[in-house]
């Protein structure tokens, strides 16, 4: 997910983004994320990481590809 | 569980010692590989068991002096080995950056071993998969337990980015989540034994190491930083692989429950790798720069050890194709 998403806490809660250089943003306290195309994702882990080079299988999570792709 | 089946003449003397009859600790040989021998990482990983689980209906000898000069006496021999054969890395890591992220990339680009998961994606059989499975076991069914241990020992946001991949680990409030029980479920749904502890007699000493060396470190306050470093190789050089060993359990043809258990880590992993590099390692040497050494160490450690392992575990099944090949040739021979 290169584009516009959005993480929105339900109950006001202020989110942390956190971007990792060459690498996904760390969102903390989220409630959903909506990606591009306006899909509400849930959160359900403490923290989770949000795909940024667009090459994840599992978007809007990363999953760690962006390795292979900055490697190549 | 019950007490393993000892060995050699040290785990014979441990395992003496923990079903209560007095047993000296014979001397380490000066010739034993530490970081593969069967006889000495057993007998350390009963002793270290001692703070885990314990064993069924032994007496509580977890701080009992005598075993504890046991865990001692056999835990510096390791952890002066695994210094040894890890020091030239964390060297050339600390003159590649003076950054830590850059560095634990460095070193899991350098610390090289051959791909286990890769095999299992593309190669391994059924079989091969089923005892991939049952050795992991060993450390799936407590999994994040030995890094709890850190907690206690640093604090501030160091601390609290722990918390925080802990509590993912240990299912975020949802019992039935816990990673440990995802692997026993796992375990369970291909046919193995979830037990804990089920398969130790099963598990080779290189594989021991690989879950004794987090013992080491998250048992002493001293190596803090090098548990914290290990739990960050680990998740590191987890995402990845785990999507390739769902992957070959896809392949081979077991249950799906079994390969969510993988699933789940390409996820949770791809965010542990980077609070932990960034928001542990990251805040602890912000507030305890001269352990930087140790962290890198504690990296090193990891990635050596888990190379030792897939080295081992990939010759032996290696060798055992041979032997296979060798029997048929026989039998075509003979008939």
């Amino acid at each position: 997910m290169t584009g516009s998403w959005q993480a929105l806490s339900l109950r006001d809660e202020d989110v942390r983004l956190t971007p990792c250089p060459d690498g996904p943003t760390l969102v903390r306290r989220a409630d959903v994320v909506v990606d591009e195309e306006g899909t509400v994702h849930p959160v359900d882990r403490p923290v989770v990481a949000v795909c940024t080079c667009g090459k994840s299988q599992r978007k809007p999570w990363c999953d760690s590809t962006h390795k292979s792709v900055r490697r190549r | 569980m019950d007490l393993p089946r000892p060995r050699g003449p040290l785990s014979e003397a441990v395992h003496a010692r923990l079903e209560g009859r007095f047993c000296e600790l014979p001397p380490v040989g000066a010739g034993v590989d530490v970081l593969a021998d069967d006889d000495l990482q057993l007998a350390l990983w009963m002793l270290y068991e001692l703070h885990y689980r314990g064993f069924d209906g032994r007496a509580d000898l977890e701080w009992d002096p005598g075993t504890i000069a046991c865990r001692r006496q056999l835990e510096s021999r390791f952890e002066l080995v695994l210094r040894a054969a890890t020091a030239s890395f964390v060297d050339e890591a600390l003159g590649h950056s003076a950054d830590v992220v850059d560095q634990i990339e460095h070193l899991v680009e350098v610390v090289d071993g051959p791909s286990l998961a890769g095999f299992l994606q593309r190669t391994a059989t059924r079989e091969q998969v089923l005892e991939f499975l049952a050795v992991r076991s060993l450390y799936h069914l407590k999994e994040s337990d030995p890094h709890s241990f850190v907690l206690p020992r640093i604090d501030g946001p160091a601390k609290a980015a722990l918390a925080e991949l802990l509590y993912d680990e240990y299912g975020a409030g949802r019992p039935e989540r816990l990673h440990a029980t995802l692997y026993g479920d796992a375990l369970e749904a291909a046919g193995l034994d979830r037990s804990y502890g089920a398969y130790v007699d099963r598990v080779p000493g290189h594989t021991l190491a690989v879950n004794n060396v987090m013992s080491l470190l998250g048992l002493q306050r001293r190596l803090r930083g090098a548990a914290l470093g290990h739990l960050t190789a680990f998740e590191v050089t987890s995402s990845v692989p785990c999507r390739r060993i769902a992957a070959g359990i896809e392949r081979v043809g077991l249950p799906d429950v079994t390969a969510a258990y993988f699933h789940e880590h390409v996820e949770a992993d791809a965010v542990h790798e980077q609070v932990a590099m960034r928001d542990i390692c990251g805040a602890l040497l912000q507030a305890e720069p001269e352990l930087r050494r140790d962290v890198l160490f504690g990296v090193a450690a990891c990635l050596h050890l888990d190379g030792l392992s897939a080295t081992a575990q990939l010759a032996a099944w290696a060798a055992d194709d041979r032997d296979d090949r060798d029997d048929r040739l026989a039998e075509k021979v003979a008939s």
